[in-house]
């Protein structure tokens, strides 16, 4: 099975965000990068799958050459190759025309994303890819076993989860559940070594234009100190949440 | 003409729903136009109550029963090209969020998730969204004469429909699905998280799994949904889709009472934009309390129970 990982490169889920004097941006000093939560649960399924079915898997990513770290991540935790597709991301529909090419070009049977990811949380792409490319997708995606060209998959829906039927080539969002937090794996010092020397292509973009465009940004507005209340009290709290917060 | 999706589940509308369609009427108003909600399968479906909520037009669309992105999202991108509509609301929940990405590709539309309130502006469109899991916030702009907009649930305020004149048409549809559901398991009697009003959350303070029957007592008693914190979760105590943080479910409701959760950044993240946040926790300095509107320094065991009587007392 050949499989396309895509892997976003996000703010550490511990880094305080903080933005750029003119508001414009994320301000990226000091901050550590990660790859996507969420994708690094799409990542584990596809060398699991690998290692059951043979094939490659090849981890991609749209970004400048400062994303490049991450993507050796992906290769040090074991993808085979990686494709790095020369262009700033700035918007989901962008991102997700400059991956349909790479898919194209690749003739992959599955491409796995994050469900969102954890910068700008928009989870717009999956379901992006899949309908340029025709393919039906599962997201968020919390079980997939593929067999004979098709594949079972579990989607998480609220409330519950249902259980699709479907043919393969599919673009699936990750989340927890894809794999458990316990099967994540952790680069070892022989991957990391290896990553050194697998092959990551760049290509050049196909200049899709982005559907929108971030105008600024701010921060939420801190909340007021807290009330502490007596533990023996809790009439007093009930009050509070009816008289003064309005909630009950 | 705005488009709204009316989603339905079960064959109702749920409160996400009357949301989206009170959002995209506003939006109608602001710009002169008219909204129309678009309802895709079951037959079933209260239709009238929509228009309560100020749409000009609801329209039915007979034909799949449940729910398939690639073909709900050809179902509305049709209606899109054929009134020329500018914009389509959708609700950000599990199909809602799922549908974007297709629907946008489909109608040629920008993509625009996590609304917050009501535009900025029409022309060009600008929104205020959730960004960096809620530790920012960004005024983003359409790009593309048509945008989907993803609301998220409980951010606008529900208000008190009114009498409708809206118009009803009925109208037989199909397009092909390109993965078909097996079944559906849905957890009995659970609110779903994202839309809740009131979520009831415990963490590892709570020691071991077979201790949860106080924290749904205490939700029972308010109507919350139960969540967990992420550790909770990774160790099989409770299900994932209870996991609330910066990995998994964002909440918003107007009461968030967190009971032996310490707090982390990633928790917080997921968390932040509740109204109101109670926290019950036995470690004076737990991070949480400085994110909290009220506070209690006490054990759970002891203080869950006797606060579930002060709310039944309370509320009888």
């Amino acid at each position: 099975m050949k499989i396309l990982v895509c892997i976003s490169h996000v703010p550490d889920t511990t880094a305080k965000i903080q933005f750029t004097a003119d508001a414009s941006a994320l301000d990226a000093n000091g901050v550590q990068f990660v790859i996507n939560p969420y994708d690094e649960f799409g990542l584990t399924r596809a060398l699991q799958l690998n290692e059951q079915l043979g094939g490659t898997v090849t981890a991609v990513t749209v970004g400048d050459a400062s994303v490049e770290p991450t993507l050796r991540k992906a290769l040090a935790i074991g993808a085979h190759d990686a494709v790095r597709v020369d262009a700033f991301a700035l918007d989901p529909i962008q991102v997700a025309r400059e991956l349909s090419a790479v898919a194209l070009a690749g003739a992959y049977d599955l491409i796995i994303c994050g469900q969102e990811s954890i910068d700008y949380n928009g989870g717009i792409v999956p379901a992006a890819l899949a309908e340029i490319l025709g393919w039906p997708v599962v997201s968020p995606c919390i079980g997939f076993d593929p067999a004979g060209g098709r594949a079972k998959a579990t989607r998480e829906i609220d409330g519950g989860k249902e259980i699709l039927d479907l043919a393969l080539p599919a673009v699936l969002g990750a989340k927890k559940g894809l794999v458990e937090e316990s099967e994540l794996r952790i680069p070892n010092m022989r991957g990391i070594m290896s990553a050194r020397t697998k092959p990551m292509v760049v290509t050049a973009p196909q200049g899709a234009n982005p559907g929108s465009a971030a105008v600024s940004f701010t921060k939420p507005a801190g909340k007021s100190a807290v009330q502490m209340i007596d533990a023996q009290d809790l009439d007093t709290l009930v009050q509070k949440l009816h008289e003064e917060a309005k909630v009950i | 003409m705005i488009l709204v999706f009316a989603e339905t589940w079960n064959g109702q509308f749920k409160k996400s729903t009357f949301e989206a369609v009170q959002y995209a009427s506003a939006c109608a108003k602001a710009q002169g136009t008219q909204a129309l909600a678009v309802v895709i399968g079951p037959a079933s479906a209260p239709v009238e109550s929509l228009g309560a909520h100020g749409v000009h037009k609801v329209l039915h669309l007979h034909g799949p029963e449940q729910f398939e992105t690639a073909q709900y999202a050809a179902l509305l991108a049709g209606v899109a090209q054929e009134l020329n509509s500018s914009l389509i609301v959708v609700s950000g929940t599990a199909n809602g969020r799922a549908l974007m990405g297709a629907l946008s590709v489909r109608a040629e539309a920008s993509a625009i998730s996590n609304v917050t309130a009501l535009p900025l502006s029409y022309s060009p469109l600008r929104v205020v969204r959730g960004a960096f899991s809620s530790k920012g916030i960004e005024t983003c702009e359409s790009r593309l004469p048509r945008s989907v907009i993803g609301l998220i649930p409980n951010a606008i305020g529900l208000k008190d429909s009114s009498d409708s004149d809206a118009a009803f048409e009925d109208r037989k549809a199909s397009e092909t699905a390109r993965a078909t559901v097996l079944e559906q398991q849905l957890a009995s009697g659970s609110i779903a998280l994202p839309e809740a009003d009131r979520v009831v959350s415990a963490g590892r303070g709570m020691k071991a799994p077979e201790n949860w029957g106080m924290i749904e007592e205490l939700a029972k008693t308010l109507g919350a949904a139960t969540a967990c914190s992420k550790p909770v979760s990774d160790i099989g105590w409770r299900p994932h889709r209870e996991h609330v943080g910066q990995t998994g479910i964002q909440v918003n409701p107007q009461l968030y009472i967190a009971i032996g959760i310490s707090g982390a950044i990633q928790h917080l993240a997921g968390v932040s934009s509740s109204k109101t946040i109670v926290v019950i926790n036995s470690d004076p300095e737990a991070p949480f309390f400085k994110a909290a509107d009220y506070g209690i320094v006490g054990d759970a065991f002891d203080v869950v129970p006797r606060l579930t009587a002060a709310f039944q007392k309370y509320l009888n």
